[in-house]
């Protein structure tokens, strides 16, 4: 990938920010969306310059793709209100055809395969290599677990294995591209991540966010605010935070907000929440607010009724400055559809990913190393921990004790989609033995978000050195200029 | 009157917090809660000279050590 590309996870997120970077590149150094128009193709030889085909079958099925990924770029399908879209073309229509033998079947003569199965699916061959009739087999995998040679596996497309809420399928059973079923899909963006040819992908708002800056002329219109979500911390690790700070300054921004303060008046009035309502669950990963809605809708009534961090943040700063533009930046793609709902409408007005910053970053060409540090400090420890997995439910037992509330605090942390299932089923039938139920879509909380630039097992502490490095040591402190 | 006190990063790292909430104190003593409207702001562009406070929209620079001097001539001798 070279040098540049190391500051992704994959190929693929490394494919995406080129043409990222190239639109927004357009964009800021013109002044109307004909240019950017006309520039489909220049940006795709850029990206693909030829002769020889690296991904594909031919460099013009490549540049072909490149263009799908520039409509992304400029906002993708104004027709689909999911914010995560399958690029058709792009989709290798991986094999989905479940459990399969392969050649690695040595037709022995235990047949464990046979005896295990509740469906009598597996017949012989005349060399008594095994095989799988598709109109019985229900996919249970119990031949797979008992095969001494393995020789049996599970043909599953990544998409569908990343999506634990079942959102994709097959557009035609088991073949064709990949479709998402807008009803279940939680906008997570977990397929997107785990797809190996970039075939799913989130919609970017670089060109909206590029608009507001540009038409701000400087911040005399109207100044422009940056809410940066605590899990900054452990991205963008080839440079200080303090030199990233300063970097979105440069974008434009007139000042950049950490969302974690935001995170601290959420835990301040859940605290409160909680204690009055005796059972609660969070409400700040949008994601998992989505999940409730679409799967378990009894139990919506229980969500708190807190704004999430980004938002309680911006409605603080829209109070106080109305004409203020407001553009949030995280992990997360489950973001930019949370900015849809009605009350948020109103606050934010734009989203971007961590991603999405790297590519504005590099279309202005900015040598980061070479940029003072600015400082970003709002928030308590407990905000910023909101990042990772744990975190909320922490800060809310700490605001339980500052504010001296009685209540025998039962807490889960549901780290994972599949984690938050299981407390959800549970709650709903009456058996969880918890009274709150911290939820986070994302492994590891929003340190794993799809719009991250990597994923890595150390994030947590970068997050947890960062929670220690701010200046207030409690929510109370951290919040008290905000009364 | 509008008192504005900038609690952005750099001014917040200078004190604001000690500024806000001395001048929350500061104006319940004097009962002027009705006639001095207190608020926050992200940033006012001054942050060398932090931390900024406005009274009215003219600008002021202020310390922990120097609010109480500050309420004095610039708030409470102008009601």
């Amino acid at each position: 990938m070279g040098k540049e590309g190391r500051k992704f996870d994959t190929k693929i997120q490394y494919l995406k920010y080129k043409v990222l970077r190239e639109v927004a590149r357009i964009a800021y150094n013109s002044d109307s969306g004909f240019e950017l128009a006309n520039s489909f193709n220049d940006i795709a030889k850029v990206i693909v310059p030829g002769p020889k085909a690296t991904m594909r079958c031919c460099i013009y099925k490549e540049r072909a793709i490149i263009a799908e990924r520039i409509k992304m770029a400029c906002g993708g399908n104004k027709n689909n209100p999911n914010v995560i879209e399958v690029i058709d073309i792009a989709c290798d229509e991986c094999p989905a055809s479940g459990y399969q033998v392969s050649h690695d079947c040595r037709g022995c003569i235990a047949h464990r395969c046979e005896d295990v199965c509740p469906k009598d699916a597996i017949t012989f061959d005349e060399n008594q290599k095994a095989h799988i009739d598709k109109t019985k087999c229900v996919n249970c995998g119990a031949c797979a677990k008992v095969c001494p040679y393995s020789a049996i596996s599970n043909y599953k497309r990544p998409c569908e294995k990343a999506c634990k809420v079942k959102a994709i399928s097959m557009t035609n059973d088991e073949i064709g591209a990949a479709h998402i079923n807008n009803d279940k899909c939680i906008s997570c963006g977990a397929c997107e991540y785990m797809c190996p040819f970039g075939a799913i992908a989130d919609k970017s708002y670089i060109l909206d966010v590029i608009d507001i800056l540009k038409k701000s002329e400087n911040n005399t219109k109207y100044k422009t605010y940056a809410i940066v979500a605590p899990s900054i911390s452990s991205q963008f690790t080839y440079a200080k935070l303090g030199q990233v700070i300063y970097a979105i300054k440069e974008l434009g921004f007139h000042s950049v907000v950490e969302a974690a303060l935001g995170a601290d008046m959420v835990s301040y009035s859940e605290a409160q929440e909680l204690a009055e309502k005796g059972f609660l669950t969070s409400s700040c990963c949008p994601a998992f607010v989505d999940y409730i809605h679409k799967s378990f809708p009894k139990l919506v009534e229980h969500i708190s009724h807190n704004l999430s961090p980004m938002a309680s943040i911006a409605e603080y700063i829209k109070k106080h400055d109305e004409t203020a533009k407001i553009v949030f930046i995280g992990p997360c793609t489950a973001k930019k559809m949370e900015i849809k709902q009605e009350r948020v409408a109103k606050i934010i007005d734009s989203v971007l990913t961590f991603e999405e910053l790297q590519a504005l970053f590099d279309s202005r060409d900015f040598d980061m190393s070479s940029f003072p540090e600015d400082v970003l400090d709002n928030a308590s420890y407990f905000g910023r921990i909101f990042a990772r997995s744990g975190g909320l439910r922490d800060a809310v037992e700490q605001s339980l004790k500052e504010q001296n509330l009685d209540f025998d605090y039962k807490p889960i942390a549901c780290d994972g989609i599949e984690e938050c299932r299981l407390a959800l089923l549970k709650a709903s039938k009456g058996v969880l033995p918890n009274n709150f139920i911290e939820g986070m879509a994302c492994v590891g909380g929003c340190i794993g978000g799809a719009g991250c630039l990597t994923h890595e097992a150390r994030d947590k502490n970068e997050v947890d050195k960062y929670g220690r490095e701010a200046m207030e040591k409690t929510i109370t402190d951290a919040i008290s200029m905000l009364k | 009157m509008k008192v504005t006190v900038c609690i952005g990063s750099s001014c917040h790292l200078k004190g604001s917090r000690q500024v806000v909430e001395r001048l929350q104190a500061l104006i319940a003593e004097n009962n002027l809660k009705d006639k001095v409207e207190l608020s926050g702001k992200f940033c006012m562009g001054n942050c060398q000279h932090g931390v900024s406070v406005t009274v009215n929209d003219e600008l002021f620079s202020v310390s922990p050590e120097t609010v109480d001097d500050f309420f004095k001539t610039q708030i409470l001798s102008k009601i």
